[in-house]
């Protein structure tokens, strides 16, 4: 006879679930490159010319260079800003720290939605018009708390003795950070900059609230082309969308490896 | 630069260090001469680390100040102090190369750069380590890590060369390799050292100068031989090597050694520097490497010498030396270690203490 195990039942069950995962990520890959106009199994044949379409695209064009600029500016700016952040909260004391840190640390744990409609009340209440430079400030807002968190980790990593030799040999604060701290800081801004970029060139909810028509961003634009039909330019679209987003880290993550050959802590 | 011999390199004046109510450095006074090796000895927690990190300028004195070559650098930021610091765990920089961290300092000086290679490459290779530039800290063993931050630190040529437990992070053979090197360099050199253990062997074998601290406070200054052979209380004989404590009264002058009765019924003959009166509570301290163990068959000692007749209750064998507990007939135990000798004695065998008036040295009881 047949037995079904305990832990046969349990692959079987992580299969399924992967599955459910995977399985509609697959489907839009797949149909991507399909060449005709309403996808359905078996495949006719195998075609680019959604991807053609796509790079025709002025509109979806746009969008894209929209997000690529926006991602970048963001990681830019909110690695600029987490780094001294960072350096506060863990190197030195003031009155109020653990409340500001905290502040900081919100937007992970209030709602897309809710930091959206905020953001447009205060914008609304400067009395100034949705740009794109609300969204950046949005963006940079949404991916703080995360770099904060990776910069600050790594910070508590790097041990003070190394800043205080430096300073007795001679280095001042400043030479200090930019010799010593900043360059063993360097795999957590990178792994930073990442995330943040990512975070902001994914991100829909929010981002629904404070693009305007000039400045649409990738998942927003999907997001208004599936209002009208499910083109199948969208599966291209979803296919390039999940490339970059993937290969981002991996790219990353072997430039770090590569540079950081040899500069361990301790 | 400009010389000023009177001063002494480095000079405390009424130093405290409170970190909120903790008082971690008690009113120090202290004077670290030119080109000496000055050590601070103390048990955990008493105040070494704070004292030097003082000196560095990585902590405020709460009271008092500090003088480098006769300047007050209370206010001076760390960076433009010229000391060379060494640190427990080498905090070489895991990012740099061996010759960057060695020239780091350099950078900082205006050094010419054909100088720089130069002043590194002699510091490589006073440490031994000629030819190693080129390698990063983590391809370094614990010892050579240490010994690129000794370079690192000499090659600026500092006013004051400061050390905080630098060979605890080594194992037992490297130490003493160690502690020889860092000894030679520094008389070689004749750069100021003020170096922190809480190793008395370290600190007797190596010092000019030793501070013994407890709770921040120092209990006594001097050399090696001052301080382990004249310790000025109770806590400094017990801390340096085994002292056995034996309590008793003062009855009176004998030429120039002083008779104690002793709280058990016996009598002792200390030598004594100072003038004690009959009556005058007292504790006789006697080390355990100065007993003479002698089977109680062989002839006693003469009037002065004082002898101490009992049981081995306890003996460890440490390879040059023997350890014995010997107890008396009122059950107190004194500790001895003696060399080895032909045939060393065992256990439950009964033995006489011997140990001459000039070994015993007595301390006011307190
Ligand atoms: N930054 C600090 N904040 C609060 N208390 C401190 C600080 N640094 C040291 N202390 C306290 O001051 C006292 C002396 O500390 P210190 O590190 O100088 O001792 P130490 O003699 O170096 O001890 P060890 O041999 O363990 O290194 C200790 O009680 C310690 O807890
Ligand atoms: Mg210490």
């Amino acid at each position: 006879m047949f037995r079904i195990s305990g832990w046969s039942l349990i692959r079987l069950y992580t299969l399924l679930v992967y599955i459910f995962m995977f399985a509609p990520i697959v489907a839009v890959v797949i149909l991507s490159f399909n060449p005709q106009q309403f996808g359905s199994f078996p495949m006719q044949g195998f075609s680019f010319q959604w991807y053609l379409k796509l790079v025709q695209n002025e509109a979806i064009l746009s969008a894209f260079k929209n997000s690529l600029l926006l991602g970048s500016l963001t990681a830019v700016t909110v690695t600029a800003v987490a780094i001294p952040a960072a350096m506060a909260f863990v190197r030195y004391d003031f009155p109020g720290k653990n409340t500001l840190n905290t502040l900081l640390l919100t937007p992970i744990m209030i709602p897309e939605v809710v930091l959206g409609v905020a953001l447009l009340l205060f914008i609304r209440w400067l009395q100034q018009p949705k740009s794109f430079l609300l969204l950046l400030m949005g963006h940079v807002v949404i991916t703080l708390p995360y770099v904060l968190l990776v910069v600050q980790a790594r910070l508590v990593g790097i041990k003070r003795v190394y800043e205080e030799a430096a300073m007795s040999l001679g280095a001042n604060p400043l030479q200090t950070f930019k010799e010593i701290t900043l360059p063993l800081l360097t795999p957590a801004v990178l792994a930073g900059m990442l995330f943040s970029f990512t975070i902001s060139f994914d991100d829909v909810t929010a981002t629904l609230f404070w693009a305007t028509a000039q400045n649409q961003t990738v998942p927003v634009k999907i997001f208004g082309m599936l209002r009208n039909s499910i083109s199948p330019e969208i599966n291209a679209l979803g296919t390039v969308m999940i490339v970059l987003t993937i290969s981002t880290p991996l790219i990353a993550g072997y430039l770090i490896r590569k540079f950081a050959r040899g500069g361990t802590i301790n | 630069m400009n010389q000023e011999p009177n001063h002494p390199m480095v000079q405390f004046k009424g130093v405290v260090k409170r970190f909120d109510k903790l008082v971690a450095v008690e009113k120090m006074d202290l004077d670290i001469a030119r080109g000496s090796f000055v050590t601070l000895l103390g048990p955990s927690g008493c105040g070494k680390t704070t004292l030097l990190r003082m000196v560095a300028g990585l902590e405020q004195p709460t009271e008092g100040d500090i003088f480098i070559k006769g300047r007050r650098i209370n206010d001076v930021p760390i960076h433009k102090r010229n000391l060379g610091m060494i640190f427990q765990n080498y905090a070489l920089f895991p990012h740099k190369t061996i010759f960057d961290n060695v020239a780091f300092g350099l950078k900082y000086r205006k050094v010419a750069k054909s100088e720089v290679k130069a002043r590194v490459e002699g510091a490589l290779e006073l440490v031994r380590l000629p030819g190693y530039g080129n390698r990063k800290p983590a391809q370094l063993s614990g010892g050579q890590q240490q010994r690129v931050a000794l370079a690192r630190a000499i090659v600026i040529q500092p006013d004051v060369l400061l050390m905080d437990e630098p060979l605890s992070a080594l194992d037992e053979n490297l130490r003493e390799e160690m502690r020889r090197e860092i000894d030679n360099l520094q008389q070689m050199l004749g750069v100021t050292t003020l170096f922190v253990t809480h190793d008395q062997r370290e600190a007797l074998s190596m010092s000019d100068k030793i501070v013994v601290m407890k709770d921040g406070r120092k209990q006594q200054e001097g050399s090696p031989e001052e301080v382990y052979n004249e310790s000025a209380n109770h806590f400094v004989a017990d801390f340096l090597g085994h002292s056995n404590f034996l309590n008793g009264t003062v009855i009176g002058a004998e030429g120039d050694a002083t008779r104690v009765r002793l709280e058990n019924g016996g009598e002792l003959l200390a030598a004594s520097s100072q003038q004690w009166f009959p009556g005058d509570k007292v504790e006789a301290v006697v080390r355990a490497q100065k007993f003479q163990i002698l089977s109680d068959l062989e002839v006693p000692a003469s009037r002065d010498m004082n002898s101490f007749p009992g049981r081995i209750i306890e003996r460890s064998y440490m390879g040059g030396e023997v350890s014995y507990f010997v107890e008396q007939r009122d059950k107190t135990v004194i500790h001895a270690m003696s060399m080895v000798r032909t045939r060393p004695f065992r256990r439950g065998e009964d033995v006489v203490l011997v140990v001459a008036a000039r070994h015993c040295r007595l301390l006011p009881k307190t």
